[in-house]
Parts: structure tokens; sequence; C-alpha cells
């Protein structure tokens, strides 16, 4: 470190001597690279195949999509898209602006998009987050939800019209569809992806601010700043070197001993010291992940009439400022809703939809049990997966909430599972039989993505089968409400249903975390707990 | 020796299989590994019965273990989950967890075995017994608290290494992660080698030797320690596979990408084909290092013969 400052100072008076700039106080070095934790992606890093943060890192800084989230306010602002036209909140006219390329020279176009969606949505491609283009029409043809073989390679609703323009018809109306454009699985693709995807996989190439200069798997991914690179969000720094840790906490002591710039994840077992050790460069921000107890509605005794005070009393025995204070060291903020303080008041958030429901008062919580005809089989077991994520504590410190609230030593008990994967495998195949630890982290900063998915009707993460006819139809209406407030006031209506049925019980708003070294300043993380990397300033 | 080792050979045929089908069906027994594929959320049934397609989950058990064994002979061992070959994970991280294990053995071998030929010699005497001591304390320590403690001084306290391996893992990197991962194993070596030195130190070969008018590092070295190294060498030839497969919290804190976090995420991943693959060559190394001690043997002590 010594003797880069050195040669920096060197640099900076050879500078001086020839150009008057200022080197000195707050100055920065624009070329210098920065490294910064990372996990390894569980899945192949290509757009529509990415559905977790450590793949999604990396996509937000090697592409650029139609919109871009401000990564403080969470707004979708136009990014590539230079207009995205409708009428009717079923079909969009898309304008892609001039002057973009891929770091590889090639022009982004609307058929850049178009294929690039095609792909996603191919059955025979394997993609994880296929059904983010089942709103398109044709889906069904491109993506048989019977798992046969796909009549169509090509969605019908998808037309290039021009260069720079093509149309999208949806299947029905969602007039939020804009504004989910900045999700990753939407980003443009090059040619060079269709050509040889094995070597575009171990090479990633698109249209960001970085470009990839290597990437050796599962140990670092070398970005640097693409100097081409069209947008305004141009990197601020000369690059990012992501480096897999094994171990969080490995990372963390990295970063103590000065050979890491960044932390996104500080180990739960450091947040005691994380004050003392890093002081003001620690990062502790409101992030789109929200944490609930869901319901196996299939199970008789949870489905029947009468339950929902059950669920409203359990939820009051929970004391989440005493957990979330003393269990997660204000890195959770207790619950008042089913969705986000991220998304702000104009994006539907808004303090106390769930009320009273979620403050701890342990009479009422008695007597609301008693009326809902007491907890069947007299016990909860809490179900969560054990190998990530430190639930077992906060599970731990939930059953002794409710214990103590009810006055009954047995009243909750963890029912830990070996594996994530073996956790998903009992949700699918409803074998659950009491509530079970429920986490959404955010696909886009809209009520929409907080509800829609979780609580329709057949929704791909509705765990527990909740099912409203209620809700639905407000979900529907909500959808194809064109302006937008009116549907940001339907969703909240929406919202008013799973309330009164306390379809699940919010625990906690997940914040996100972050450490980084001296040497880093202008540290930010955006909403979906990711470091705005290109804003990061070195030196 | 030639039939001997033809015998021993053929006789890693039906534990191999056997190993490699309870490792294959006790991953199966973890359930279906898709759909933890798709976070927080159920895969789409059409996804997901592609992926189980493509990774052959959708066969009957039994079919898949036939399958797998067939590929394996041809030295295809499948792709992870993370659309990587098997082999290609297993180049990468078998070369570091091998330098580590090198690493590992030389400082028992080195240190192991010089602290044991110096204590068995000083029998009783204060260096023995204030050595004893410490091995004691050492294998009482759970190895993560031995390489915690030494990251923490020697890699944030006294700054005098990284506290961390690049993915490189070059040997000089490797020195402490290695000193922590022998340390138990060390001290075990220590106390055996001791107890066997001062056993033998009064044999009557050992008199003869010396009334021989032998030089003393003669004695010690060719009649002494010869004599004295068939344990020892019984237990760093098993040391060899525990050591490749067993270092997984050395691995995990001092972030080396070897054997043990390839495994380990496997595991957490079910990616079956991983941890059969890994499993299949740990069970491998450990039978060739079992055969290689035994041959030893013989080359220690000439009495030994096989036939």
């Amino acid at each position: 470190m010594r003797g880069a400052t050195h040669a920096r100072a060197v640099v900076c008076a050879v500078a001086v001597a020839l150009v008057a700039t200022a080197c000195g106080g707050g100055g920065s070095d624009t070329g210098a690279v920065l490294s910064s934790s990372w996990g390894d992606p569980p899945n192949p890093l290509e757009p529509a195949n990415t559905n977790e943060v450590q793949g999604g890192k990396v996509l937000s800084m090697i592409f650029r999509g139609l919109k871009q989230y401000d990564p403080k306010t969470g707004e979708a602002k136009n990014m590539l898209a230079e207009t995205i036209d409708t009428t009717d909140g079923k079909n969009y006219t898309i304008t892609v602006k001039k002057g973009w390329t891929f770091s590889n020279g090639e022009k982004v176009t609307a058929r850049s998009f178009v294929d690039a969606w095609n792909y996603g949505a191919g059955l025979k491609n394997n993609q994880r987050n296929a059904y983010f283009f089942e709103y398109i029409d044709g889906y069904d043809k491109t993506h048989p939800a019977d798992g046969g073989k796909q009549s169509a390679d090509t969605l019908s609703g998808l037309k290039v019209v021009g260069d720079r323009t093509f149309t999208v018809r949806l299947r029905q109306k969602f007039s939020s569809f804009p504004d989910t454009l900045g999700y990753n699985a939407y980003a443009p693709l090059p040619r060079a992806f269709f050509d040889d995807r094995a070597a575009w996989l171990k090479k990633p190439v698109g249209n960001g601010p970085y470009r990839v200069a290597s990437y050796t798997r599962g140990s670092q991914l070398s970005l640097r700043r693409w100097d081409a690179y069209p947008g305004e969000d141009k990197a601020r720094n000369g690059g990012v070197d992501l480096k897999v840790y094994t171990d969080n906490n490995t990372a963390y002591t990295d970063l103590m001993a000065g050979n890491l710039d960044l932390v996104d994840d500080v180990p739960a077992s450091q947040l005691r010291n994380v004050r003392t050790d890093l002081g003001d460069r620690y990062i502790n921000a409101p992030a789109g992940i929200i944490q609930t107890l869901a319901f196996p509605y299939y199970d008789k005794r949870w489905g029947r009439a009468g339950m929902e005070k059950v669920r409203e009393g359990l939820s009051r025995a929970i004391n989440r400022d005493q957990i979330t204070r003393t269990i997660f060291r204000n890195t959770r903020t207790p619950a008042v809703d089913w969705t986000s303080p991220v998304l702000g008041k104009e994006g539907g958030y808004r303090a106390g939809p769930c009320g009273t429901a979620c403050v701890y008062d342990a009479a009422a919580a008695k007597r609301l049990i008693k009326e809902g005809g007491g907890l069947p089989g007299g016990q909860v077991r809490i179900t969560y997966n054990a190998d990530t994520g430190s639930h077992r504590e906060w599970v731990d410190a939930v059953c002794n909430s409710i214990n103590n609230a009810l006055g009954d030593d047995k009243a909750c008990v963890g029912n830990p599972i070996g594996t994530f994967a073996d956790y998903r495998n009992r949700i699918t195949d409803r074998k659950m039989t009491g509530p079970f630890r429920a986490g959404w982290q955010m696909d886009y900063p809209l009520i929409q993505n907080f509800l829609q998915p979780l609580y329709y009707t057949g929704a791909s993460s509705n765990d527990g089968k909740w099912s409203n006819p209620d809700f639905d139809r407000l979900v529907d209406r909500a959808n194809a409400e064109t302006d937008a407030a009116r549907a940001v006031e339907r969703f909240r209506q929406a919202e008013e249903v799973l309330r009164t049925n306390m379809a699940a019980i919010p625990l906690w708003y997940q914040n996100g975390n972050a450490g980084y070294s001296q040497r880093l300043s202008n540290v930010a993380l955006n909403p979906f707990s990711v470091p705005v990397y290109d804003q990061i300033k070195v030196g | 020796m030639g039939p001997y080792v033809v015998r021993r050979l053929l006789q890693m045929v039906p534990v191999f299989a056997g190993a490699t089908l309870l490792i294959f069906l006790m991953v199966n027994v973890m359930g279906d590994p898709v759909a933890g594929l798709c976070g927080e959320r159920q895969c789409d049934p059409a996804t997901a019965a592609r992926l189980k397609q493509e990774f052959g989950l959708d066969q009957p058990v039994w079919q898949q273990y036939l399958t797998y064994m067939g590929n394996v002979f041809t030295g295809d061992f499948g792709t992870a989950f993370n659309g990587q070959k098997v082999t290609e994970l297993m180049a990468t991280s078998f070369p570091v967890t091998l330098r580590l294990t090198i690493v590992a053995i030389l400082f028992e071998i080195a240190i192991g075995v010089t602290l044991g030929v110096a204590m068995g010699l000083r029998r009783g005497r204060p260096v023995d017994t204030g050595v004893l001591l410490v091995t004691l304390v050492v294998i009482s320590v759970p190895t993560f608290v031995t390489g915690l403690l030494l990251q923490l001084l020697l890699g944030v306290e006294w700054g005098w290494i990284k506290p961390s391996v690049s993915w490189q893992a070059g040997f000089d990197e490797l020195i402490v992660p290695g000193l922590v991962l022998a340390s138990v194993s060390l001290a075990y070596v220590t106390r055996l080698t001791r107890t066997s030195i001062a056993e033998n130190a009064r044999a009557d070969y050992v008199r003869t030797a010396v009334a021989k008018g032998l030089p003393r590092h003669r004695v010690i070295v060719r009649h002494l320690l010869r004599n004295s190294l068939i344990p020892v060498v019984t237990f760093i030839g098993a040391d060899v596979g525990f050591l490749m497969g067993g270092a997984i919290v050395t691995e995990r804190i001092f972030n080396i990408h070897g054997v043990g976090y390839q495994l380990y995420q496997g595991i957490l991943r079910q990616s079956t084909q991983t941890v059969v693959g890994f499993v299949t060559v740990l069970v491998l190394v450990f039978l060739v290092a079992n055969l290689l001690v035994d041959l030893l043997y013989a080359v220690l002590d000439p009495r030994i013969r096989y036939a």
C-alpha cells in the first residue's frame, strides 16, 4: 500500500508540473482499481439465467438496460430507452437511444433486445428467469407450461419495426411493465452471445460501464472501466476485482488487514464490533428485502376460516423491536406492512397497513389465539433452512418471544432443514405443516413486485398457496390502470386484504450492509443491497 | 511383490464401487436439487423439468448411477449446476489442495519427526516433558481456533502474512495454512516418533551398533530411526487422504479454493455430480496412499516380505 501511495505522489508531482491539476485534498485516482468480496454465482452468468445477488452484481456492472433504477430513490429512469409509449397499457412501442454500443463495438439495436428476450423466453435454453417474459404474447408457445417441445422460437408479441424501434404486445394489461424493464433479465445481448455462447460465458461482453478483463470461474472476476462507454454514469474508478471468498468472515478479516477494499456482506458475528472496527466506513442502508412467516394454506388446520385470528395472535406475540435490536444489531427494521420502505411514498409504501397487528402485545396475543381456536396441535413449528443466512438465531428468538408471550414453554419450536434445496423441495411438495420462513428480495422497486408474486393465486413465490378472490381482483385492476398513482392505490387496497386475513406475518425489513477501506469514498448501496460500484472513488 | 500389488489393486475395485454407490445414494436421499436453483421461489415446472432432464435427474436412481459410472470410466465426471465441468473444477482445486497437503506433510515430517527424535533420546528430561505438554495442548485445541488465532495475529495485528490466500495459492502463501492444517497431526507424529524412538533406543541392535563404534548420527539415522518409523509412516500415509478431504475448515478460514471448499459448496447446492466426483477421487487417493504405505513397510523393514 505504502509503495503505491508513493508512486501516486510522484505521478501527481509530475502531473502538477505539466498541467495544473489538483492532486491534493480530495483528488482521486480515476485509474485505480478496487477489490470487492464476491460469492460464486450458482448459475451461469447470463442475464435471463441469473436470479440471485452475486451474479446480479456483475450483470449490473457490465449491462445497461432500457431502464435503470436510481441508486438512491429506486425510481425507474430511462437508460437506453429513448421512449416507451403506450396508449392502452398492453401495446408498447420502444425506441432505443442512438449511439449505444457493446464493448466489442457492436451497435445496440432493437434486435439486440428482441433476440435476447426471445432467448430468455425459450424453454430449450433452460433460463431460470424465463417467467419474466410471461406477460409477452406468445410465451405459451416458446415456453409451454407442460414442459413439452416449444412450438415457436420467437415471441409473437415482439416485433422489430426499425433499426432502433420495436413493439411489444402483452397478453394482458400491465401498466407498470415499463418500470420492470430495469431488471437484468431484460438486458440486450450482442451477436457474440448467440454465435458462441460457451465463449461468451467465459468472458461476457455487455454494454455497461465496465467490461470483463478476465474471469477465472469460481475465483476472481476482473472488471475494468470501459473508456468508450457512451452513458452518463461512467465509472469513476479504474475497475473492480471481484474476489470469491470461501467465507464472509475471511473477507471481513481481509478488509481489516487492508487486503480488500469493500465487503458487502458483513458477517452477523462481526456486527457487534463493526462500529469500532470501521467507524463511519460502515454502511447500513435499507434494501428491498422483507422477511415474513408464511403459512401452509393447503394444510386443513391452517387453512380453515377463523385461523386469521391465530395468525394475528402469533404476530402480536413477536417482539420485533427487541429481536431486530439484539439479534440483528439494527440491520433489520421491524416491519409495519408487506412491502418495503425503499419503495417510498410514491411507490406505495406507507407505515401502518399492518397496524397494531405488528405490535407486540402479550395479552392481546393470548386472547386472539384463544379466540381463533388455539394453536393447531398446541404447538407451532417454524421451519427454516439452517445452512445459510443465520436463520437459526432469529427463529429461536421468535419462538422465545412467542413462548414468553403465551406463557407456554412448548408453544413454539424451530424446525431446521439441512439445506436450502431440501427446504425449497418441501415447500414445492407442499409438505409444510406450520409457519415457515419466507424471504423476498425485490426484482424491481414496485409495489406490484412485493404483492403479486407472493400472494396472487398460483403465483411463483406464493409458497403458502394463499388464495383470495378479492386480492386477485384488486391486483388485476391495479395492473389494468394506466395511471401509475391509481395503480399504486389499487395495490394498497390489495394490501388491506392481506391485513384482514393476515396472509403472512411481516417480520422485518432487511438492510444491506457493507464496510470499506480508507482508500474508498463515495460508497453507497442501492435498494438491491448492491454497492453502486461505478460511483466509488479510489484514493 | 508384483502379485501382491495386483491383488491389492483388485481389492480396490469393490471398495471403490461400494464407496461411490454409498455417496451417490446419500446425496440422492437429500432430495431434488433443482428446487434450490430458483432462489426463494418455485421454479416454473417446465424449466424445472428441463433442468432435471439436462442433469439426468428424471431417471431412476439406479440408472443414474450406472450412467454416471459409465461416464466416469471415460473420464467424464458430469457438469456442476453452474454449467462448469466437474473435471474443470477438479483441475483447479486438486492442485491447490495437493500443494496444501504437501506443505502440511513436510511440516509433519520436518518438525514432527525431528522433535520426536530429540524427545525420544532425552526421555524424562525437561525438554521432553515440556514438548509433550505442548503437543497435548495442540491436540486439544480445535483447528479452527488455531487457524483464526494465527490469522488474526499474523495477518491483522502484526501484518506478517496476508490473512487470506489468493486464488492462485502459491506455496509461499500456503505456509501458515499448511502449518495450521498440520498442527494436530504434527503433534501426533511427534508423540508417535518419541515413543517409538524411546522404545528402540534400548534395543539390542542399537547397543551393538554403538559397541561397533559407529558415529552417533549414523546409529540414530540408519539404525534407530529407520526401525522406529513404521508406525509414523502408517500414520502419515493415512493422513494424506485425510488432509486432502478434511481441510474444509482450514480452507474456509484462509480462503483456499481447494477440494474442501468445492465439496462444501457441492453439498450446499446438492450438486450430485460435484460431490460424487470429488469423493470418488478422494477414495482413490485414500486407497493408493494405503497401498504405498504398505509397500513402504518392506523398504523400511527388510524382514517384511510381500508375496
